[in-house]
């Protein structure tokens, strides 16, 4: 229970269900809003780079935790899902002439269909059994994108034009800004539209099966339909992650759909919080930021103990690890409990309760 | 009869009183070499509270659970009556059409087998159910937990989910209002928002009972709604059974294990012993039963 909930009383319905309710809250869109404005003049290329990584792996993140945290349909195939969308989008706008909207599109739609596909083995597996089934579809898809040599005409890999959008190209002197504005509207729509669908019957059908399936289907709920539905939303979220990498990155590989990835996004909405949207975006942001800490953080040490700066990669590795273990001890609800903590904390101080 | 105006009707069947509503055939089931229940008939008539008793182990949740479509009968058959054109959903959708047109001709009774159906298609006919072991959604609140009851009369549109304003946020509305008698009807309006996993466990079942009750059911199942309470949370639960009989009018089938609540609030009784039923009359005819005596109430001294 949320201090804020406090004092709040409602007269209708309507009010009841808007998204936010109290100054507080309001202030709170406020401030990120501006913080989200100011970003891309404050900052250099540099870290906008990784601003705009965040970002797409924050649509990913969003897209692996409607499945994961919300259906509790554990994937390991993220890496695979992301190819599609990637190689999808790349290959219709660079080979087929496609505009890149369209593309975009197209690559939700088909990632969404074959994630159905793949999400066939979950009407009949659950838990581990399907975490393997679904490291099946990691491993075909990764496959596939490696060997059919129609996907990179032999090369390995994709070359992606510069992207254009209505006419407008991106420029290359404010390319990072460009993508920037670019990202940040695409997941404000994200977690928009995916916050909307958990206010309704179908996101809460969704939740009805991750909690306790037999009552979910006592209860009218078509176990098949919502599962398959929720691989398809999902997915269609991962595969626009994927294709705005093809384009943001202008160059793909089968490198960047590895195992690790699907690990990684699993990290992502483990220490944001499984079940929560802003647990996505926090977990997308965390991770990416991470490795970032830890370089920097290295380099001091390192100039200090210079044994630590020649194992920094395994210092790297390491703290990924340490972190996820860390969350999955103290707080397996992720940055998003904190974060709620904090402002129950401020909310009623100051009294404790 | 009802203490305050609720605007709908809660119970989701048009049959008239008295008449049979579902009719249990020579049920049969065997899991391996244990006969869980074995040639069980009777018939639950609209409008009553039907009790099914027996000691432990006698088959009363697979029977509930082989109504529920949960489990498949080796043997039998299931059948649920109801006035054509007005199961589950349908019948909430006519109830919002033009009244004129419901009364037009005549009332005929269709009689839908639910032997071969699946959980959610026969709860989409209008068979609701709790369980013996609370199997609510844990990390959701109490009126998301009663809102699912309402997911069969719901439409399912995507596109409308993600935009929210528009359809889908008038029929959450819509709904909701049911939603909010029901919490009236129990009187769970302080634990409205709370999770239910961090709730008491006699709110947990009537919480359950609220989620069944929502779905403006033809047929009541609960199986032991009062398991593991004490006399006092036993009475307030009586009480509310009753409730939901009285003022919602919904026929109920109801498991229990403590005769006196049983011969209180039920007007039929069916009991069962190792999987078959040696009694089946009213609450006074089966106590006088020597079989019942000896079985029933020998077996819990
Ligand atoms: N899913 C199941 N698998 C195997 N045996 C079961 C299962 N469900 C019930 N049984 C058996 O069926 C018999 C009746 O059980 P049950 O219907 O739970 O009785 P009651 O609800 O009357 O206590 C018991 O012997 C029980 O062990
Ligand atoms: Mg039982």
């Amino acid at each position: 229970m949320a201090a804020v909930e406090t004092g709040r009383y409602h007269r209708t319905y309507e009010s009841q269900l808007r998204l936010w309710h109290t100054r507080p809250q309001l202030i709170r869109i406020g401030v990120v809003a501006v913080i989200a404005i100011i970003v891309p003049f404050v900052f250099d290329n540099y870290w906008l780079s990784l601003a705009n990584t965040a970002l797409i792996a924050s649509i990913g993140a969003i897209g692996l935790n409607v499945l994961v945290g919300y259906t509790g349909q554990i994937s390991l195939g993220q890496g695979g899902f992301l190819a599609v969308g990637a190689f999808t989008s790349a290959i219709l706008t660079d080979r087929m002439g496609v505009p890149a909207p369209l593309s975009i599109l197209m690559a939700v739609a088909t990632t969404a269909v074959i994630g159905v596909l793949f999400g066939l083995p979950a009407l009949r597996l659950k838990g581990l059994y399907l975490a393997i089934a679904t490291l099946a579809s990691q491993v075909v898809i990764l496959f596939i994108v490696r060997r059919w040599n129609f996907l990179t005409e032999g090369q390995g890999f994709v070359d992606v034009s510069r992207l254009e959008v209505f006419g407008f190209k991106i420029e290359r002197s404010t390319f990072e800004q460009q993508w920037y504005i670019i990202l940040i509207i695409v997941t404000v729509l994200v977690a928009i539209t995916a916050t909307n669908l958990f206010r309704t019957n179908i996101g809460r059908a969704f939740m009805a099966v991750r909690d306790q399936d037999i009552a979910a289907s006592a209860m009218g709920v078509n176990l098949t339909r919502t599962k398959l539905t929720a691989f398809a939303v999902s997915n269609a979220y991962v595969g626009l992650a994927g294709a705005l990498l093809a384009h943001y990155s202008e160059i793909i590989s089968w490198e960047k759909f590895t195992m690790d990835v699907s690990i990684l996004y699993l990290a992502m909405i483990i220490v944001g919080g499984l079940g929560s949207i802003a647990g996505s975006i926090y977990g997308a942001l965390f991770m990416t930021f991470l490795p970032i800490a830890v370089r920097m953080f290295g380099e001091v040490i390192g100039g200090v103990v210079p044994q630590v700066q020649k194992q920094l990669p395994a210092v790297e590795h390491a703290a990924f690890g340490l972190v996820i273990i860390i969350f999955l001890i103290f707080e397996p609800r992720g940055l998003n409990r904190i974060w709620q903590r904090i402002k129950d904390f401020f909310g009623f101080w100051p009294f404790r309760y | 009869m009802r203490t305050r105006a609720y605007q709908h009707s809660l119970s989701g069947s048009s049959m008239a009183a008295g008449q049979p509503l579902l009719e249990v055939e020579a049920l049969s089931l065997a899991f391996g070499g244990v006969k869980a229940l074995s040639e069980v008939s009777f018939t639950v008539t609209s409008g009553s509270i039907h009790a099914v008793i027996g000691p432990n182990g006698a088959g009363k949740s697979s029977l509930l659970n082989c109504v529920s479509g949960l489990y498949r009968p080796t043997a039998g058959s299931i059948v649920l009556n109801f006035v054509a054109g007005e199961e589950g959903r349908k019948r909430t959708q006519r109830m919002s059409a033009p009244s004129d047109e419901r009364e037009a001709g005549e009332k005929s009774i269709e009689r839908r087998a639910l032997t071969r159906l699946k959980p959610n298609r026969v709860a989409r006919l209008g068979v609701a159910r709790s369980f013996q072991n609370i199997e609510l959604f844990d990390q959701l609140s109490v009126l998301e937990n009663i809102m699912l009851g309402r997911h069969i009369h719901m439409k399912q549109n995507l596109a409308a989910a993600f935009l929210w304003t528009g359809p889908a946020r008038k029929q959450e509305i819509a709904h909701r209002v049911i939603v909010e008698e029901v919490i009236d009807l129990l009187k769970l309006q302080a634990e409205r928002s709370k999770p239910v996993g961090t709730l008491a466990y006699g709110i947990q079942k009537r919480v359950e009972l609220a989620r069944a009750l929502a779905m403006q059911p033809a047929l009541l199942l609960l199986d032991e709604p009062m398991a593991g309470m004490n006399a006092e949370e036993k009475e307030d639960m009586a009480r509310y059974i009753l409730d939901v009989h009285e003022l919602a009018g919904v026929t109920i089938v109801l498991i229990e294990h403590d005769m006196n609540v049983v011969m209180d609030i039920s007007q039929q009784v069916t009991v069962l012993d190792f999987g078959k039923v040696i009694a089946d009359g009213t609450p006074a005819e089966v106590m006088k039963n020597p079989a019942v005596v000896e079985a029933y109430l020998g077996a819990q001294k």
